[in-house]
């Protein structure tokens, strides 16, 4: 008897450790993030670009979208993620970390503390980033207006309710690399930047599987609504018959096509998208259609 | 009671509450009609604005007429209770109209106060037609980001 409960000892202790060591956070060389020092001016372009305020706005209605005070629900399979506050109020937004704290919590999806954000915060995307914009992305956050508002814990289900546990989902799915391979003309591999590591459109465009990773198979290809009714449209394959012109278009001024004007969580991205520069959504567009062939 | 006629059973009260599900008010499709006229003007002139077609006076006024017109219709009958996207197949109207009527009523003055101000400008050249444009696409997108759920 004493021995067995000895070998169940060990087992738990090193299944135990093995979990421990696989769900491991592994952060970015603190050496290369050390030396980088963050413009605001870029930092904006960067700002509107990735969306940040999208999801970490008010909850309340015609809030001011440069206060990223958090309190945005987003339900999902796996329970309801709540966006935190990401001001720069120094106890309850992101206003005491270093830029190098917030690099690694923007493009590893780990906190200053060494705790894993949930997926839901799509560092999926911008884990292909270039540092130096993260950098200048934080330079700009540190001007916008701090606010007091305590973050809310997410509301999910075991054993999604461990976040260790996404160290497991990381050591799976999380990847760097581009989707979209081959051959890319200069303003298509622009878009692809542009998209791929910043706007992440395919977070919302593409499906998932059972464990909420993208399908990197069906990118772009239209998946169910996660918060709502209804699916969020397709933007590649045989039914999506955009030219570049509409696209553009439709980023600049949320007009499709055919006239109808952009609603849903989609204004959002438009809201962000149009403060770029016109060039750059023409290459997100050469991306779309390059992504879709 | 066999196995045949409980499944008969079955059958018969799913073919009963089959019609019930899918009944659609007539309210749903009427809206949808006024939108369509909606977007038939203010797509000329979205044409126009885009240089997808020539800026032409004369049809930039019309079509801003009609949706000065338009957006005068009187909407006190279109949106009955239970015609939500909860409640009913078929249309993509946010239960919140029916939560927040007010603030619903206020986006929906504000197309109107756009309307009319695209009507006052329309035919006065493609710049000014393009600034009296803007706004009424702000009034669409208010509402549509408020009321209007994803299409399936």
């Amino acid at each position: 008897m004493r021995k067995l409960l000895f070998g169940a000892v060990i087992v738990g202790v090193l299944s135990g450790g093995a979990f421990w060591a696989l769900t491991a956070p592994r952060p970015m060389d603190a050496a290369s993030l050390a030396t980088l020092a963050g413009d605001a001016t870029q930092g904006e372009a960067v700002f509107h670009a990735a969306g940040c305020a999208s999801c970490h706005i008010a909850p309340e209605r015609d809030a001011d979208p440069l206060v990223l005070s958090g309190g945005r629900e987003f339900a999902s399979d796996f329970g309801t993620f709540i966006a935190p506050n990401i001001s720069p109020d120094p106890e309850y937004g992101i206003g005491a970390w270093s830029a190098g704290q917030f690099v690694n919590a923007v493009m590893r999806g780990i906190s200053p503390e060494g705790a894993h954000y949930y997926p839901a915060f799509p560092y999926t995307s911008y884990i292909r980033a270039d540092p130096q914009d993260i950098a200048d992305l934080y330079a700009f956050m540190m001007t916008l207006p701090a606010d007091a508002t305590p973050s809310q814990p997410h509301d999910l289900g075991f054993p999604f309710n461990i976040r260790r546990g996404v160290g497991l989902w990381k050591a799976l799915f999380l990847r760097e690399g581009w989707v979209v391979t081959g051959d890319l003309s200069e303003e298509e591999a622009r878009g692809r930047y542009l998209s791929e590591a910043l706007s992440h459109c395919a977070e919302c465009h593409s499906p998932r599987n059972a464990l909420g990773a993208l399908d990197h198979g069906r990118w772009l290809l239209g998946a169910p609504n996660p918060s709502g009714t209804g699916r969020i449209p397709a933007i590649a394959g045989d039914g999506f018959d955009w030219t570049a012109f509409d696209i553009s278009a439709y980023l600049e001024s949320g007009l499709t096509p055919d006239f109808d004007v952009v609603g849903g969580s989609m204004a959002a991205v438009v809201r962000s998208l149009q403060h770029l520069e016109k060039s750059e959504l023409d290459a997100i567009a050469a991306y779309i259609l390059r992504a879709g062939r | 009671m066999t196995f045949k006629s409980l499944l008969g059973g079955a059958a018969l009260s799913f073919a009963l509450a089959l019609p019930v599900l899918a009944e659609e008010n007539p309210a749903i499709e009427q809206r949808q009609g006024q939108f369509k006229l909606y977007v038939h003007n203010f797509g000329v002139m979205g044409g126009m604005a885009q240089g997808r077609m020539e800026y032409d006076a004369d049809m930039a006024q019309t079509a801003a007429d009609n949706l000065f017109h338009l957006t005068r219709h009187d909407q006190s009958r279109l949106w009955p209770e239970g015609t939500d996207s909860m409640s009913v197949d078929g249309t993509r109207a946010s239960p919140a109209i029916w939560d927040d009527l007010d603030d619903f009523v206020t986006k929906f003055a504000a197309l109107q106060d756009a309307a009319e101000g695209l009507q006052a400008v329309a035919g006065d050249g493609l710049d000014a037609m393009r600034a009296g444009f803007g706004p009424v696409g702000q009034a669409c997108q208010a509402c549509h980001e408020s009321y209007r759920d994803e299409a399936s």
